[in-house]
């Protein structure tokens, strides 16, 4: 286990240290200390490693993560998880907007609440999170998962495109085109793996949730409306 | 971008710590506003009197004998207390208005600042650090305080663009955020007899919610109205004589933290801004809904 104290040692010596950890390492757990809401903590890393940070982070915490696994034993700032490729991001707190932005792959965990545009335009991504959502999440998501085991805010699902959205509690309102379909064994076989991977498989059953998607009219290019254009 | 720090105190105990816990506070927002920085501080009211909190641009010229001037001027006991650009004027709660009015005549080139029983706002342009060195901000004690850096966006960077903006007695306003309908909203305020030194869309907001108070609305009511009134972004925090508020937009883009704990309200741009706060480890930390009004008062 290694120990890094980001007050005492700076930001950008804790990414270039995280950074340097390529391919196979024996450094593959680290603690982050005294974090103290500072921005951009352990962010860009891509390697199979653990990075514990102790305590609350700032904007963009472990923006375009790769294969690392990032637990955040605190609230995150705004977009934290923006544009992650793979790994996991576990946050024990709440997190603030866009969180998991335009994620393309990877697992997004965030244990308390999650304000507004969470999944803002997701590419992939898994989300699950155990409390509620903000308004305007999943606006233009285009294709990966947000479980929600609590509420969602107004206009989930705005302008969304190919990604599922499974909300267990209620749903302020659902944004242009997004619309509730039918729950099939597939996904409901889907939301239990993911609950389970979420640590959440004591808190939910599949069973609970309603799914949303993509009614298809906005986005589709329609030969009859080309005047239109 | 800008950045806003608030504290309003429970514990009495915190009293004497309040102007070095905002200080710290405001210089760690100086990465989202280095332009300006002010403070408006709540200290305990004397019974009886009043502060006018002046603003010049040549103190040299305009702070010397101000107190004896205008001691003679309404007949009554002034007392001054200069510090940088700022003057204040401790003058009888009875008086105020006719201190106002003669200052005007008197100083014509220094601009009121703040008036009322607790209120004293200090703003200047420059470092946050610099600005709080300048007026000794770490000294001042109160029950509660709110602070601002700014980025400008819609006005120029002066003294008088800086927040915050303070349109009534004991009242203040910062903001985080730019307003679109501020012209349409200043032409009905003038016409309602509201005056404006600026034309700064933050000014905006703080008279709107002055003329409220005027008008009796009660804070929570008048905080409430911004949101079908004033159009654009913003995140505001308003102070009153002995109350803090907090309101943002409904789409509420500019961020805000708040905190509580059974000694403080504390509230931040970003979660950084407060970690110096006593306890804030324990303290019960959220994110404000949109469109929701909050507001504490003592």
């Amino acid at each position: 286990m290694q120990t890094f104290d980001l007050a005492a040692q700076g930001l950008r010596a804790l990414n270039a240290t995280l950074h340097g950890l390529r391919g196979q390492t024996n450094q593959t757990a680290w603690d982050v200390v005294n974090p103290r809401g500072a921005h951009s903590i352990a962010v860009g890393l891509d390697a199979p490693v653990d990075v514990t940070v102790h305590g609350s982070t700032g904007y963009y915490c472990a923006g375009m993560n790769k294969q690392a696994t990032v637990r955040i034993k605190g609230s995150a700032g705004p977009g934290v998880a923006e544009n992650m490729m793979s790994g996991s991001v576990i946050i024990d707190g709440d997190a603030s907007q866009y969180a998991g932005a335009t994620g393309n792959g990877g697992l997004l965990v965030i244990k308390g609440n999650a304000s507004s545009r969470c999944g803002i335009s997701m590419k992939g991504i898994e989300i699950v999170v155990h409390g509620n959502i903000g308004h305007m999440s999943a606006f233009m998501a285009q294709s990966g998962t947000l479980v929600v085991l609590g509420n969602a805010g107004e206009a989930l699902g705005d302008s969304l495109y190919e990604a599922r959205l499974f909300v267990r509690g209620a749903v302020k309102s659902l944004g242009a085109d997004c619309i509730e379909k039918e729950m099939r064994p597939e996904h409901l076989a889907l939301l239990a793996d993911l609950l389970a991977r979420g640590e959440a498989g004591d808190l939910a059953k599949p069973e609970e949730f309603r799914r949303y998607g993509s009614a298809r009219k906005l986005y589709t290019f329609n030969i009859d409306n080309a005047a239109s254009y | 971008m800008c950045g806003i720090v608030g504290l309003f105190l429970k514990d009495a105990t915190l009293e004497p710590h309040l102007g070095a816990l905002l200080t710290d506070m405001l210089i760690t927002m100086t990465d989202r506003g280095p332009d300006s920085a002010g403070i408006a501080i709540y200290g305990r009211p004397t019974p009886g009197r009043a502060k006018l909190t002046v603003q010049s641009a040549r103190p040299d010229r305009d702070f010397p004998n101000l107190a004896d001037d205008l001691s003679r001027a309404i007949a009554a006991t002034v007392t001054a207390e200069i510090k940088d650009t700022h003057i204040v004027l401790d003058v009888p709660t009875d008086e105020i208005d006719a201190a106002r009015g003669a200052l005007r005549g008197l100083r014509p080139e220094a601009r009121v600042m703040s008036a009322g029983t607790g209120i004293e706002i200090y703003k200047e342009v420059g470092l946050p650090r610099d600005v709080a060195a300048r007026f000794d901000l770490a000294q001042m004690t109160g029950t509660h305080g709110i602070g601002h850096t700014r980025m400008a966006t819609e006005s120029a960077v002066t003294t008088l663009g800086a927040h915050p903006f303070s349109t009534g007695p004991d009242q203040c306003l910062v903001h985080n955020g730019s307003l679109s309908n501020h012209n349409t909203v200043r032409r009905t305020l003038r016409a309602a007899g509201m005056t404006f030194e600026t034309e700064n869309d933050t000014e905006v907001a703080a008279a709107f919610l002055s003329h409220k108070l005027h008008e009796g609305a009660a804070l929570g009511d008048a905080m409430a109205a911004t949101l079908t009134d004033l159009d654009g972004f913003f995140t505001f925090v308003v102070g009153t004589r002995n109350g803090f508020g907090v309101v943002r937009d409904p789409i509420a883009c500019k961020p805000a933290v708040m905190a509580e704990t059974d000694r403080y309200v504390a509230f931040g741009s970003e979660y950084r801004a407060m970690v110096g706060l006593p306890g804030i480890d324990a303290a019960r930390v959220w994110e404000p809904e949109p469109a929701t009004v909050y507001f504490w008062e003592r």
